[in-house]
C-alpha cells in the first residue's frame, strides 16, 4: 500500500544506510574537532567571562560579609610618616599571613572596572590560589600596610585573568586591599618587564635584597607577554594609607578611576 | 551513531529536535563549567609567578 503510494508519487523508499565502522569512527572524529573548537573558544573566550564573573561574585560576597559584621575597633592615630605636619593618620593593622587558598582580603582596583573585585588567598599554587581564588599572596611577601613588599601574583590570561589590565594601570592608580579590617590603598608607580627567575622583585625593596626597606610597597607579577611563559610584567605601587572600616570606603575608591 | 540517535528519539520531529537541543545545552554547561576547568591545567600553560 506505502510503496503503491511512493511509486505514484515517483519516489522510491528509501533504505536506512547501515552504521558501518568508518561511519562512525568519521562521527567520532568529527566529535573530537568540535571539543577541540570549543574548548579553545572556552580558554580564550567563555571561561574568562565564567570564571571572571564568579571571582567578581564571590570577592563581592566576602566584602559584604565583613560589612555586615559589627565593624572592628579602628586603630589607634599615628603621626603621618611622611610629614609631620599633616594630619594624623590610622595606623594600618597588621594582619597574619594567611594559609594557602585561605582567603583573607578582596583587591580592588577601579581602572580595571567598577565591579573588579577578586579574592586574595594565601600561596602562589595554580591549583590552590591562582586558579581557584584569583589572586595569590607570596610566602616570602609581607601583609598589607607592614613595611616591606606585600608581593602577589594573578593570570594576565585565561582563568578569569584578574590582572589582564595591568599593561593598562596609569600612574597614581588606586590600588585597594580591603579586609575585615578596613580598606589599604596603594597608589602604582611603575611597570618592568623581568625574567622568570628575577626574584627580587619581591624584595623588601624591589630589585635591591640587601636594602633595609623603610616604606610600604606592593608588587603585582603576571606573565608577558600574553599566553606565554618567556617573561613576566610587573607593576610596583607605594601605600598611601589605611581606612578603618567603620569610616566607610576610602576616597581612592568612591572617586573611581580618573 | 547520530542518526540512530535521532532515531530512537519519541516523538515527531520538533519534539525529537527540543531534545537535542536541551541535551546539547546540558552537555555544554558540563564542558564550560566541570569538564574544562578541570583540564586546563593540564593543557595549557599559564605561570604567572617569579621564582
Amino acid at each position: 500500500m506505502v510503496d503503491k503510494l511512493y511509486r505514484m508519487v515517483g519516489v522510491t523508499q528509501k533504505r536506512r544506510p547501515r552504521a558501518t565502522f568508518t561511519s562512525v569512527l568519521g562521527e567520532l572524529l568529527l566529535t573530537a574537532g568540535v571539543l577541540v573548537l570549543l574548548f579553545v573558544a572556552w580558554q580564550m573566550w567563555i571561561g574568562d567571562l565564567i570564571i571572571g564573573a564568579q571571582n567578581n561574585e564571590r570577592g563581592m560576597e566576602y566584602s559584604e560579609q565583613w560589612a555586615a559584621a559589627p565593624p572592628p575597633e579602628p586603630p589607634p592615630l599615628v603621626e603621618n610618616p611622611d610629614n609631620p605636619e599633616a594630619p594624623p593618620v590610622f595606623q594600618p593593622p597588621i594582619l597574619a599571613h594567611p594559609e594557602a587558598g585561605e582567603v583573607f582580603a578582596t583587591m580592588l582596583v577601579p581602572r580595571f572596572g567598577a565591579d573588579f573585585q577578586v579574592p586574595v588567598a594565601g600561596g602562589v599554587t595554580r591549583e590552590i590560589t591562582l586558579d581557584r581564588v584569583g589572586i595569590g599572596v607570596y610566602d616570602e611577601s609581607r601583609m598589607p600596610g607592614e613595611v616591606g613588599n606585600f608581593s602577589v601574583a594573578g593570570h594576565r590570561t585565561t582563568w578569569g585573568k584578574p590582572l589582564n589590565l595591568i599593561d593598562k594601570l596609569r600612574l597614581n592608580d588606586a590600588i585597594v586591599i580591603e579586609t575585615p579590617e578596613g580598606w589599604y590603598t596603594y597608589r602604582f608607580r611603575t611597570l618592568e618587564y623581568v625574567t622568570p627567575t628575577q626574584v627580587e622583585v619581591l624584595a623588601d625593596v624591589p630589585g635591591m635584597p640587601a636594602e633595609q626597606a623603610q616604606e610600604s610597597v606592593i608588587t603585582l607579577t603576571a606573565c608577558s607577554p600574553m599566553y606565554s611563559l618567556a617573561e613576566r610584567i610587573i607593576a610596583y605601587g607605594v601605600f598611601e594609607g589605611f581606612q578603618p572600616r567603620a569610616e566607610g570606603p576610602p576616597a581612592s575608591l568612591t572617586e573611581g578611576a580618573v | 551513531m547520530y542518526a540512530a540517535f535521532w532515531r530512537i528519539l519519541p516523538g515527531p520531529w520538533w519534539v525529537r529536535l527540543f531534545i537535542v537541543l536541551v541535551l546539547a545545552a546540558a552537555v555544554l554547561y558540563a564542558l564550560f563549567f566541570f569538564v574544562f576547568p578541570w583540564v586546563a591545567p593540564y593543557i595549557t600553560p599559564g605561570e604567572v609567578v617569579v621564582e
